[in-house]
C-alpha cells in the first residue's frame, strides 16, 4: 500500500521542529511500524539525507523505548500495544499519517522523534523501592503469604513498562498513572508496606518538580496505556498520600 | 518529618483534594439554590410572599450568612485553583500537537472542564448582578415588609418587562448545559480525586453523578423557561 | 596459562569455602575504591547496586534511555532455584545436574555448583524487593515445569518474568543513586577498555547525547553487556544489543570462550519479509500443550501454500508429527537445541508451511479438546458436542497462555485458536562470551565479566529459565565477594588518573575509528551490511555447520568486512545523537566477532548443545559428541585479527557427574 508521513522533525533540544511530509510506497501490513520507519530512514540515508532519530529496542512491547504519537494517539490506533508491535494493516491504503514525539516540559526532545524520559527514572529513584539490602540475607521468600489477589493485583500495576505513554497522552502531561502504578504495586505488597508513608509523598513531590501537570481524571491514560493500567491505581495513590499527611509525625 | 516538601497545599494532589471538597461542597450549595428557586413554580400572591420570605430569610439568618460566607470562599478557592491548575497544566506542555485526538480516549466534558468553569463563571457574574445585587444593594420594591425579589425575577423574563428577556433566557439555559457537562465529569471526578474507588461503589458514584449532572441544571434551566413562556 | 582458580575441596564446600578465604575490603577502604560496571540488565543492575551498597563507587552506564529497559526485560518464561517448594525431590544438586547435562557438558561444574547453591536467596532477595510473583491461592509462591525438567522449579511473574526482575533489580539500583553511591550515565556507551599496567583501570565512553567521548577511571571494570546474538541480525535479541563491549575487551586481552555456542530457539514467529528487523520469541512453554507438524505429502505443502487447502483440512494421518515420530520418550519436549534442528530439517525436505518454506506448525487443536473434555466432566455438562468441548478447551487454553496467543495475533494477523501457529528457530541466547575465572575475572586483570556476557554457566546449550539465575546470582551474590579478593591489592593506589598516556591512547583510537566510519565516503547503509552478516551466519553458522560452509563463512566474512569499512554510508556527525553512528560501531564489531564464531565452530569439530557439526552425528542424524577430544572450552586469545586468534584449551574436569551422550528417543 501507499502512504503519506508527516514525521516531526527537530534537529536538537533547544531548536524549533516542523512536520516535514514523505511518500511511501510498497508498504506491507505485515510490517511493524518501526519497520516501517526503518525502510523511510533507508530510503532517505541512500538519498543522501538525514534518516529520523527514534528511540526503540526490543520491538516486542516490553522494553518501553519506543514512544511515537502516531496520528493523534500514544502508540497509534490500536488498544494495549506499543508502537512496535503496532503494525502497517492498522492502516489504510492512501492514508496519510502523523508522526510526532511525546509532547511534555518534563520531557524535552532530544533530535526527531526521540525524548528524554529521565524524569521518570529520578521519581523511581526517590522513593520506588523496598530499602532492603541486597545481600540475600532476608526472609524465606515464603515466610511471609501474600493473598493471591493482592499479589496479581500488584502485578497488574507492576506491569508498566515507562513508556511516557501515559504523559504522553494526557492533556495535562501528568505522569500520575505511571507514579501511581509504583506506589501501587508496593504499597499491596506487605514487603513495601513499612515505608509506604513516605515513598508516595517524595515521589509526588518528585512528580510535581519534574514538571508534569496536574491529573484531570479523564482517563486517556488508562485507554492508551499499552500495558492496560487503570486509573483505580491513580484513585490508590490520593488515597495513599492523603492518609500519609494527616497522619505523619 | 513526614510532610511533603512541596508543602501539603501546594502539591499538585493536594490541590486535587481542594478541587474535590469545593466542588462536592458547591454541589451542595446547587441543591439547596435549586430547592428555594422551585418555590418560582407557585404562582399568585401566596407564592410570591413565600419566595419573598425566603429570600429575605436567605439575606438576613445568621446561619444562612455563615453559610454564603463559606459558599462564597468555596467558589473563589475552586476558581483560584481551578486557575493556577490550568497554568500549570498549559506549562507542562508548552509545544502542542499537531494532531490530537482526545475524543479517542476521553470524554469532552473531562477534556474542557476549565471552559465549562469560565462559562460558569461568567454566568455567576452576571447572575449575581441581576439578583444578588439587585437584592442586596439595589432599589427594591417592598412588600409586606420584605424586598420583593420574586416580582424581580419574574420581570427579568419578562418580554414585555425587558426586552432582553428572551436573550437571557436563551443564555441562562445555555449556562446550565455548561453545568450539566462539568457536573458531568466533575461529580464522579471528585471521588476518584479523594482516592474513593471501588469496584463496588463506583458505578454507583458515576450513576448518581450523571442522574446529578441531569437533574440539577435540567431544574434550574426550567424556571426560566416557564417563566419566560407564561409571560410571553 | 589459564587458571581458572576453582577451589580445592569436595564441590558442595568449594564456594563456601572460598568464601570463607578469600580477601576483603574494609568499609572504609571501600569508599576509596572506584568500580565502573557496563551495562543495566539483570546482572548489571544487580551488581552495581551490591557493590554501591557494601561502600565502593559505582559508576554505572547503559546505552538504553534507562537503565530499566536493558534486554533482560524481555525473558518470558521465568527463573529456575533448587527450592523444593513442591516437595518433588529437587535439591542444590539436582539443579547443578540438570544444568551441566543440558549444557551437554561443556560447562564448569564448580561454577555451576555455586550457581545452584545460590539459586534460592535469589527468589528470597527477588520478593523481599518487592517482584510480584505468580501465587497460589493459599498465599505461597507457584511453580511451573520448565524445558523438560523432571521437577517444577521455576518461578514466574505471569509471561514477564524477566520484566519484574530487573524492576526489582533496577529499584535496588535506584536506590543506590538516589543515595550518591551510583552515579548513573544513561545513553552511554563503553568504546573501549583503558589498560595501565596491565590491569583494567577504566574505559573510553560515547555519550549518545552528545557524541563527545569521555573518559572514566577506576580500579575495576565489570562488563554485564549480554551476548552477541545479533551477529545473526535476525535474533530475538533487542536492536540494541551489542557485543561491542566484550569484544573491545577480548582485542585488549581477554579471552573470548566458545564462541561459536548459541542457542537457537524453536519456538519463534517466522520472518515475514525483507523489512524483518527482529524475531519474536513465543514462550517454550506452549511446547507443553502445542503439537509440532508439517504435511506428509509435498502436495499438500504445495496445496496449502496456493491456498486450496487449509492446514485444518488435513487429516491426522496426512501430518507428519515429525518430534514425536522422532523423540517417542519426549515427544514435543525436547530441549530447544533438538527442537530446532529438526523443524530445520523438515523445512530443508522441503516441507516448510509458509511462503519462505522456513515455518512448520505449533497445533493446539488436541490440546483444546483434552482440556475440553476435562472442563466439561468437572462443570457437569454431559454429552457435550464437538463444538463445546473445543470452545471450553479455548477457555482453558486462554487462561493459560492468553498474552502469547494475542501477541502472535497481533504480529501475523491469524488467529492462532482457529489455526495453527506457525513457528521457526530463531537465535536466542549466546552461551560464549568472555573467559572468565571462578572470581569472574577475564584474562586482563581488574576486568570482570557476569551474565549473559561471560561463558561460564551453560555450557554448549542453556536451559530454559537459566539464563535469569546466572544474571542475578553473578551481580547479587558472586561478584560482591569475589572482586574484593582483586581490589583487596587497590586499597592504597588512590584515585586513578584520567590524564595519562593510556587515556589519551585509547581515547585517540575511539575518535580515530569514529572519524573513519563518518567520513567514509560510501553509499550503503549500516543494516545492509548487517543484513548480509546476518545471512551468512545463518546459513553457515547457524543450526547446522560443516567445514566446507565455516570456511567459506570466513572467507565472505572477511570481503564483507573489507567492504563495509571502504562503502559503509553513515549520514550526520560524531557530534550529535547520531543512531546510526552507534549501529556501524556495533556492526565493525560484529563483523570481527562473526569471524571468530565461525573459526570456533570450524574448530570444534564435534556435535554438543547447540553446536550441531553436520561431520559429527550418529547414523540417524543426531548429535554426536567427542568427550574424548574435546571435553575443554575454547578460550581464544586475540593476536591482531580474528582469523589469527590462538587457541588455549581448559579441561573440564568432571568430578561429580559422568558423561553421557544425551538421548531423548
Amino acid at each position: 500500500m501507499n502512504i503519506t508521513l508527516k514525521v516531526w522533525r527537530q534537529k536538537g533540544p533547544n531548536q524549533l521542529g516542523a512536520m516535514e511530509t514523505h511518500k511511501m510506497t510498497e508498504v506491507s501490513g505485515d510490517m511493524s511500524f518501526l519497520e516501517m520507519m526503518d525502510v523511510l530512514n533507508d530510503n532517505l540515508i541512500r538519498g543522501g539525507k538525514e534518516p529520523f532519530a527514534f528511540d526503540h529496542d526490543c520491538r516486542e512491547g516490553i522494553c518501553g523505548s519506543c514512544s511515537m504519537f502516531i496520528n493523534g494517539e500514544a502508540h497509534g490506533p490500536g488498544r494495549n500495544v506499543t508502537t512496535c508491535q503496532l503494525h502497517m494493516r492498522s492502516f489504510k491504503d492512501g492514508e496519510t499519517i502523523h508522526v510526532e514525539p511525546w509532547r511534555s516540559a518534563a520531557f524535552p526532545v532530544i533530535k526527531d522523534l526521540s525524548v528524554d524520559r529521565s524524569a521518570f527514572d529520578r521519581i523511581i529513584q526517590s522513593g520506588g523501592y523496598v530499602s532492603v539490602n541486597t545481600s540475600g540475607a532476608t526472609i524465606d521468600a515464603n515466610a511471609i503469604p501474600i493473598p493471591k489477589h493482592d499479589a496479581d493485583e500488584a502485578f497488574d500495576s507492576a506491569t508498566c513498562i515507562g513508556c511516557g505513554a501515559c504523559v504522553a497522552t494526557c492533556k495535562n502531561s501528568s505522569a500520575m498513572l505511571f507514579v501511581a502504578a509504583k506506589v501501587s504495586q508496593l504499597s499491596l505488597l506487605p514487603q513495601g508496606k513499612p515505608e509506604s508513608k513516605e515513598r508516595v509523598i517524595r515521589m509526588v513531590d518528585q512528580m510535581d518538580l519534574e514538571g508534569f501537570g496536574n491529573c484531570t481524571n479523564t482517563g486517556a491514560c488508562e485507554v492508551e496505556c499499552p500495558k492496560g493500567i487503570s486509573i483505580t491505581n491513580i484513585a490508590r495513590m490520593n488515597r495513599e498520600f492523603l492518609s500519609s499527611n494527616l497522619t505523619s509525625k | 518529618m513526614n510532610m511533603s516538601k512541596t508543602g501539603i497545599l501546594k502539591s499538585s494532589l493536594s490541590r486535587k483534594y481542594a478541587m474535590a471538597l469545593t466542588g462536592l461542597f458547591l454541589c451542595l450549595f446547587l441543591v439547596g439554590h435549586l430547592l428555594g428557586n422551585l418555590q418560582l413554580f407557585v404562582g399568585g400572591e401566596e407564592g410570591r410572599d413565600a419566595f419573598n420570605n425566603y429570600a429575605q430569610f436567605m439575606t438576613t439568618n445568621p446561619l444562612i450568612k455563615v453559610l454564603s460566607y463559606l459558599t462564597y470562599a468555596g467558589i473563589i478557592f475552586h476558581i483560584v485553583d481551578g486557575f493556577v491548575l490550568t497554568i500549570q497544566n498549559r506549562k507542562a506542555r508548552p509545544v502542542k500537537y499537531v494532531v490530537e485526538k482526545g475524543n479517542l480516549n476521553s470524554s469532552w466534558a473531562s477534556r474542557n472542564m476549565a471552559v465549562l468553569g469560565t462559562i460558569l463563571l461568567v454566568f455567576l457574574v452576571s447572575h449575581m448582578q441581576s439578583f444578588w445585587y439587585v437584592m442586596h444593594f439595589g432599589e427594591i420594591e417592598i412588600i409586606n415588609g420584605v424586598k420583593d425579589l420574586h416580582s424581580v425575577t419574574l420581570d427579568f423574563f419578562n418580554p414585555a418587562i425587558n426586552n432582553l428577556a428572551g436573550v437571557m433566557t436563551g443564555l441562562y439555559v445555555f449556562a446550565m448545559l455548561s453545568m450539566a457537562f462539568h457536573l458531568n465529569h466533575g461529580f464522579q471526578s471528585a471521588f476518584q480525586s479523594m482516592g474513593i474507588s471501588h469496584p463496588m461503589y463506583t458505578p454507583v458514584i458515576n450513576f448518581v453523578g450523571k442522574a446529578f449532572s441531569i437533574l440539577i441544571p435540567a431544574g434550574f434551566a426550567s424556571l426560566p423557561i416557564y417563566l419566560f413562556i407564561i409571560q410571553s | 596459562m589459564l587458571d581458572s582458580r576453582i577451589p580445592e575441596g569436595p564441590l558442595a564446600e568449594k564456594w563456601s569455602k572460598h568464601k570463607d578465604n578469600i580477601r576483603l575490603v574494609t568499609p572504609a577502604n571501600k569508599r576509596l575504591i572506584d568500580i565502573i560496571v557496563v551495562g543495566t540488565g539483570l546482572a548489571g543492575s544487580s551488581a552495581a547496586a551490591s557493590l554501591a551498597e557494601m561502600g565502593y563507587n559505582v559508576k554505572s552506564l547503559c546505552f538504553q534511555d534507562s537503565p530499566r529497559r536493558a534486554h533482560s526485560i524481555a525473558a518470558q518464561g521465568g527463573i529456575n532455584a533448587s527450592k523444593n517448594y513442591q516437595n518433588d525431590g529437587d535439591s542444590v544438586h539436582r539443579l547443578f545436574y540438570d544444568t551441566v547435562k543440558g549444557g551437554d557438558y561443556r560447562s564448569r561444574e564448580a561454577n555451576v555448583h555455586r550457581l545452584a547453591e545460590v539459586s534460592g536467596s535469589i527468589i528470597d532477595q527477588c520478593v523481599a524487593q518487592g517482584v510480584p510473583f505468580a501465587r497460589e491461592y493459599g498465599g505461597l509462591l507457584d511453580n511451573r515445569s520448565f524445558g523438560g525438567v523432571q521437577v517444577s522449579r521455576t518461578f514466574y511473574a505471569k509471561g514477564q518474568t524477566g520484566q519484574q526482575l530487573l524492576l526489582g533489580a533496577y529499584s535496588a539500583l535506584s536506590r543506590q543513586i538516589s543515595k550518591g553511591k551510583v552515579e548513573m550515565l544513561n545513553r552511554h556507551e563503553m568504546m573501549e577498555v583503558v589498560k595501565v599496567d596491565g590491569k583494567a583501570r577504566g574505559i573510553i565512553a560515547r555519550n549518545l547525547v552528545t557524541g563527545e567521548i569521555e573518559r572514566h577511571s577506576a580500579h575495576a571494570v565489570i562488563l554485564c553487556t549480554g551476548g552477541y546474538g545479533n551477529a545473526f541480525y535476525l535474533s530475538t535479541n533487542a536492536m540494541g544489543s551489542n557485543a561491542s563491549a566484550a569484544w573491545r575487551a577480548h582485542k585488549q586481552g581477554s579471552f573470548f570462550a566458545n564462541p561459536c555456542f548459541t542457542q537457537i530457539h524453536p519456538t519463534c514467529i517466522p520472518v515475514s519479509g525483507h523489512y524483518q528487523s527482529k524475531l519474536t520469541l513465543m514462550s517454550e512453554s506452549l511446547r507443553n500443550d502445542g503439537r509440532i507438524w508439517v504435511p506428509k505429502s509435498k502436495d499438500d505443502v504445495e496445496a496449502i501454500l496456493n491456498g486450496s487447502k487449509l492446514p485444518r483440512d488435513l487429516k491426522e494421518e496426512e501430518r507428519d508429527y515429525y518430534l514425536e515420530r522422532r523423540y517417542p520418550a519426549f515427544g514435543n519436549l525436547v530441549p530447544r537445541d533438538v527442537a530446532s534442528r529438526a523443524a530445520k530439517e523438515r523445512c530443508d525436505a522441503g516441507f516448510g508451511v509458509n511462503k519462505t518454506g522456513h515455518a512448520v506448525y505449533l497445533d493446539f487443536a488436541s490440546a483444546f479438546v483434552r482440556y475440553g473434555k476435562t472442563e466439561a466432566l468437572t462443570k457437569g455438562i454431559s454429552n457435550p458436542s464437538d463444538e463445546t468441548i473445543v470452545e471450553l478447551g479455548r477457555e482453558v487454553i486462554k487462561s493459560k497462555y492468553g498474552n502469547l496467543f494475542d501477541m502472535y495475533k497481533q504480529i501475523t494477523d491469524d488467529n492462532p485458536y482457529e489455526t495453527p501457529m506457525m513457528i521457526y528457530p530463531a537465535v536466542h541466547y549466546t552461551m560464549g562470551g568472555l573467559w572468565v575465572d571462578y572470581n569472574l575475572m577475564t584474562t586482563v586483570p581488574g576486568l570482570f565479566a557476569a551474565g549473559e556476557a561471560n561463558f561460564s554457566d551453560h555450557g554448549a546449550n542453556r536451559l530454559g529459565a537459566s539464563a535469569l539465575m546466572q544474571g542475578l546470582a553473578d551481580g547479587y551474590f558472586v561478584l560482591p565477594y569475589t572482586i574484593g579478593d582483586y581490589l583487596a591489592d587497590d586499597i592504597r593506589t588512590g584515585k586513578i588518573s584520567t590524564a595519562t598516556v593510556e587515556f589519551d591512547a585509547a581515547e585517540k583510537k575511539v575518535k580515530d575509528e569514529i572519524k573513519a566510519l563518518i567520513s567514509n565516503n560510501g553509499d550503503t547503509p549500516v543494516d545492509d551490511f548487517h543484513r548480509r552478516l546476518g545471512l551468512i551466519m545463518w546459513e553457515k553458522c547457524g543450526m547446522s555447520r560443516n567445514e566446507k560452509d565455516l570456511k567459506e563463512a570466513i572467507a565472505e566474512i572477511q570481503e564483507l568486512r573489507k567492504e563495509f569499512h571502504s562503502n559503509v554510508l553513515v549520514p550526520g556527525s560524531e557530534n550529535e545523537f547520531n543512531p546510526e553512528l552507534e549501529k556501524a560501531t556495533r556492526l565493525a564489531d560484529f563483523l570481527e566477532l562473526g569471524e571468530a564464531m565461525c573459526l570456533d565452530a570450524l574448530t570444534r569439530a564435534e556435535s554438543c548443545g547447540g553446536h550441531f557439526r553436520e561431520e559429527s552425528q550418529t547414523p540417524d542424524g543426531e548429535a554426536l559428541r567427542d568427550d574424548e577430544n574435546y571435553t575443554f572450552v575454547s578460550a581464544w586469545e586475540y593476536t591482531g585479527s580474528p582469523s589469527e586468534a590462538k587457541l588455549h584449551k581448559e579441561d573440564l574436569v568432571y568430578d561429580n557427574i559422568e558423561l553421557k551422550q544425551r538421548s531423548y528417543k
